[in-house]
């Protein structure tokens, strides 16, 4: 069973025009996978993860389908994916620490959202006590407000509630941004711990942080510019990243213990391109070490190259040629 | 950061192409096109006895005659001059006020913002009226000008209030804290970094302000006091009640005032939702 | 929680303080006499004039030294005398207020109570679909932007002229018996409707308008969303919106209260109406300076009263503010 993208198409609607923010996505994700989804600010990352749990204006609907467990999620339809959302796919939003009604007691409100998704809360009780367990949340949250609770509390009940009717797919999004990094650590454990006691089946993390997905992931997919540039296992993307923009972005990570006199801390030059008339073919080519002729006319697909690399970059396709 | 110039030509193509703005200043226009051309329509003064009393709209008067015999058309005109002018100067004052309360309390906050604060609060709560009511009293002969003033400055809370909260949210930016590293005095500060960012909210607020002020002094002169010189549409209203036109039936005279000031300050109001969604983005619709 | 009240405490009493010394200002800084108005309605002999006026000076405290007169208008106040009417002498003027206070509590509770929460309600309404927020929000800013007496005026003449089935005046038919009977109960609703009409349509308006803008921010807030991302009903997320829309609202009739009493002031001079506005305009018209000295101080002791009653339900139904005030957060 798995989550099976393809040529995913979502834009944005401004009064100017399209903003091409998801050109074109096409991955699969396997059960037990957690997937890193990395990429620069506006390189579609978050368009992505929105559009499988939560497609509204501005955002558009544009073309692909995603298939959740052999069943073809329709994100275009508002309530029709309301059957899907919360049970069978879930996310912990960027903004977890504000996600809760802040006028409502926390377990009043679990037991309101279950009661409206015709789930029993009573009997869902003893689990969700379970959870707080696991995440080290005393049972007394459920009778405060998220007032009372600190940043990292209110993460860790949000991830709890998520999580809660053990979803398919479940996406974090940028949840450990604005923590300090023991916290990022406790909370990125969390993570791999839901995945391993299979309370979630798939995971996508999405952040620009790399340093944590090579802590936890197993894969880790790379976005530019609204497409995607490469995918591949872990160990691969760190170690021996063939994509331009990956070594870039890997090579300008510092790493611990070097001396900036010893090693000179590179940045890739230059800005992503704007995604209302994208470029012609690859759109990484401005600031690509090695674009050559075909990079400007033609755009590279995404292919795998072997197995379980993904790839969109001509140059990599001569070389493997 | 957008240059200035091509800011306001941006804002200038969404006000043009906003629905309600449109309408709403169309509609603001019109009445303000009507009180400063409509007196040369008319010969007569308001209390001028020009003709058979309690007169329906004809083609000799317009809007009919009062109980006296007086013209309604020329006391409506007069009377809408009347209200512009309240609205503008009492509105402008009690902006003014406002922002300068609201600003001060806004940016330093602390002790000042909890005196301010009371200050706003007791104003609030206090029977304007009586204090109006001795006014009155002590000027026998009041002008718009007086009112103007008296509104202006005891409406001008609602703005502070306004004015202070976006202050507030304002000040914890980003570039008012460079701003203030590198040294520049507070006024300059507010001056230069935070007023330019609140122009759209200082431009709601006074039509918000402007609104009001032809409301309340319509309710003012509808009890008699408003200016004792000039005719104003509270006061067409107060004497139409005052003199039986309900009874008789006398609607050309009643009806007229209070409904333009209803489409003023109606059309204000839609203006002010036109203009909040020019100037937030997130409430253009698509 | 007991320094918010104490503070609150103090700013009600500063006010009070202050609003209670102009109103003791006013019949001070009226040129010419209370006294010397009142005795020119009696037209009397001037001898008899002059002993009337050292009588009545006296009555009236006059004579004392200012600081003496403002102490005790302060024990008055406590004793619950508010002085004799000019206008309607000899009546104490608390007795003529207390006459008119029922029928400005039956007219002005119901108006503010169900405007409240009906517009409330319809606000939300507006903030569902397009096609209802088109319908509802230029209804709802035209009648807010309608002066209360225009509207008084005009459901007067359209409900008692043009289709007489109202009275255009006062609170009860002439001969009617004041009594508990159904007769005067029916007939005194009648009279009523009208004017709690007038009143409830142009706050109606404002709350709907408040409400929408309200409901359309907290539908664009995090918690919104994250209902939304859960698969939330909508009728859940907007039951949450709204539950956190209200309370704004809930400060905002506090702040209103001015506005209303000075609507409700004109409604009754309209409707001709025994409400305590009514009494001002008689009193103002008469410079029955007495008389409006005691309608204001009512009008403070209302109006503060009912600033405190809402902040006290503010805390009860905000949480934060209980919370924040135990000091309890992690």
């Amino acid at each position: 069973m798995s989550l099976k993208v393809n040529n995913l198409k979502v834009y944005y609607q401004t009064l100017r025009g399209d903003v091409k923010a998801l050109d074109g996505a096409t991955f699969t994700i396997a059960d037990g996978e957690i997937m890193g989804l990395a990429g620069e600010s506006g390189c579609g990352k978050s368009t992505l993860s929105n559009s499988l749990i939560l497609l509204k204006p501005p955002m558009r609907f544009v073309g692909g389908k995603v298939e959740l467990d052999n069943e073809e999620l329709p994100i275009w339809d508002m309530e029709k994916m309301n059957d899907f959302r919360f049970k069978k796919i879930s996310t912990i939003p960027q903004y977890a620490m504000n996600a809760m009604n802040p006028i409502r007691k926390i377990g009043k409100m679990v037991s309101e959202i279950l009661k409206s998704k015709k789930v029993d809360f009573k009997s869902t009780l003893p689990e969700l006590k379970r959870r707080l367990d696991l995440v080290e949340l005393s049972h007394d949250v459920l009778n405060m407000y998220p007032i009372e609770l600190s940043g990292g509390m209110k993460q860790r009940m949000v991830m709890v509630l998520s999580t809660l009717m053990n979803p398919s797919l479940l996406m974090a999004d940028e949840i450990t941004s604005a923590l300090d990094v023991s916290t990022q650590k406790a909370v990125a454990k969390m993570l791999v711990e839901f995945r391993d006691r299979e309370f979630v089946k798939k995971l996508m993390v999405i952040t620009h942080d790399i340093s944590i997905l090579y802590q936890i992931a197993d894969s880790i997919m790379i976005m530019y510019a609204g497409k995607l540039a490469e995918k591949a296992p872990t160990s691969v993307i760190i170690n021996s990243p063939r994509h331009p923009y990956t070594k870039l972005l890997i090579s300008s990570l510092p790493d611990i213990g070097v001396k900036y006199s010893q090693k000179k801390l590179t940045g890739i030059p230059g800005k992503p391109p704007m995604l209302l008339i994208p470029p012609t073919g690859c759109r990484f080519r401005e600031r690509c070490p090695v674009a050559f002729q075909k990079c400007l006319n033609e755009e590279p697909p995404f292919v795998e190259i072997k197995k379980g690399h993904f790839i969109a970059c001509w140059k990599e396709f001569e070389k493997n040629a | 950061m957008t240059k200035p110039k091509k800011r306001i030509n941006e804002f200038l193509y969404f006000a043009l192409k906003n629905k309600r703005l449109r309408v709403g200043l169309s509609v603001v226009l019109f009445f303000l096109i009507l009180a400063l051309v409509g007196p040369l329509l008319t010969d007569y003064k308001w209390d001028d006895y020009v003709g058979p009393a309690y007169h329906p709209p004809s083609y000799e008067y317009w809007f009919g005659t009062t109980t006296f015999g007086q013209d309604v058309f020329t006391q409506f005109i007069l009377g809408l001059k009347a209200s512009f002018l309240v609205g503008i100067i009492g509105g402008g004052i009690g902006t003014l006020i406002g922002v300068l309360v609201g600003f001060t309390a806004g940016y330093h906050g602390g002790m000042i913002d909890e005196f301010l604060n009371m200050l706003t609060n007791i104003v609030i709560v206090i029977p304007t009226l009586a204090i109006l009511l001795i006014i009155s009293v002590y000027l026998k002969v009041r002008g718009v000008l007086i009112e103007s003033i008296f509104i202006g400055f005891t409406a001008w809370p609602w703005a502070a209030r306004a004015i202070r909260a976006q202050t507030f949210s304002l000040r914890s930016r980003d570039f008012v804290d460079l701003a203030r590293i590198s040294g520049i005095r507070p006024l300059k500060i507010m001056f230069t970094e935070i007023a330019p960012n609140m122009m759209s909210y200082l431009l709601m607020t006074f039509i918000l302000q402007f609104g009001g002020a032809i409301l309340i002094a319509a309710t003012l002169d509808f009890i008699g006091l408003g200016p004792t010189n000039a005719i104003s549409l509270g006061l067409m209203m107060n004497l139409a009640v005052l003199w039986g036109a309900l009874p008789l039936g006398m609607w050309w005279w009643f009806i007229p005032p209070g409904a333009a000031i209803a489409a003023i300050v109606g059309a204000l109001y839609l203006t002010n939702v036109g203009l909040d969604e020019v100037f937030n983005p997130k409430l253009r619709k698509l | 929680m007991k320094q918010y009240f104490t503070r609150k405490l103090f700013i009600y009493i500063l006010t009070f303080f202050i609003a209670v010394t102009i109103d003791w200002l006013i019949p001070r800084f009226m040129p010419g006499n209370p006294v010397q108005v009142l005795l020119a309605r009696a037209s009397l002999h001037a001898e008899a004039a002059k002993e009337m006026y050292s009588y009545y000076t006296k009555a009236f405290g006059l004579d004392l030294p200012l600081w003496k007169q403002y102490l005790n208008f302060w024990i008055a106040i406590f004793h619950g005398d508010l002085g004799t009417s000019i206008l309607l002498f000899p009546q104490p003027v608390i007795k003529i207020i207390m006459r008119a206070v029922p029928y400005d509590i039956f007219l002005l509770l119901p108006s503010i109570l169900l405007s409240w929460f009906a517009g409330n309600k319809f606000g939300a309404f507006a903030a569902r679909t397009k096609w209802l927020d088109n319908t509802i929000l230029p209804v709802g800013y035209i009648l807010t932007a309608t002066p209360y007496m225009w509207l008084a005026i005009l459901l007067g003449w359209v409900l008692a002229m043009v289709f007489p089935i109202f009275p255009l005046a006062y609170a009860s038919s002439p001969a009617m018996i004041h009594s508990f009977s159904w007769i005067f109960i029916a007939d005194y609703l009648w009279h009523w409707f009208l004017p709690f009409a007038s009143l409830f349509m142009v706050m109606f308006g404002g709350w709907a308008i408040g409400m929408r803008n309200m409901i359309i921010y907290e539908l664009e807030a995090d918690y919104s969303h994250y209902l939304e991302a859960l698969g939330a009903p909508r009728k859940l997320v907007r039951r949450y919106a709204f539950r956190n829309a209200i309370l704004p609202q809930v400060t905002g009739l506090a702040l209103q209260l001015g506005i209303i009493m000075a609507g409700a002031l004109v409604t009754e001079v309209v409707f001709s109406y025994p409400g305590i506005g009514y009494l001002i305009l008689g009193a103002i018209q008469n410079q029955d300076f007495f008389l409006i000295q005691g309608c204001f101080l009512f009008i403070i002791i209302e109006v503060l009263i009912a600033n405190f009653l809402i902040d006290v339900l503010y805390i009860i139904i905000d949480p934060r503010i209980r919370i924040g005030m135990g000091g309890k957060s992690a």
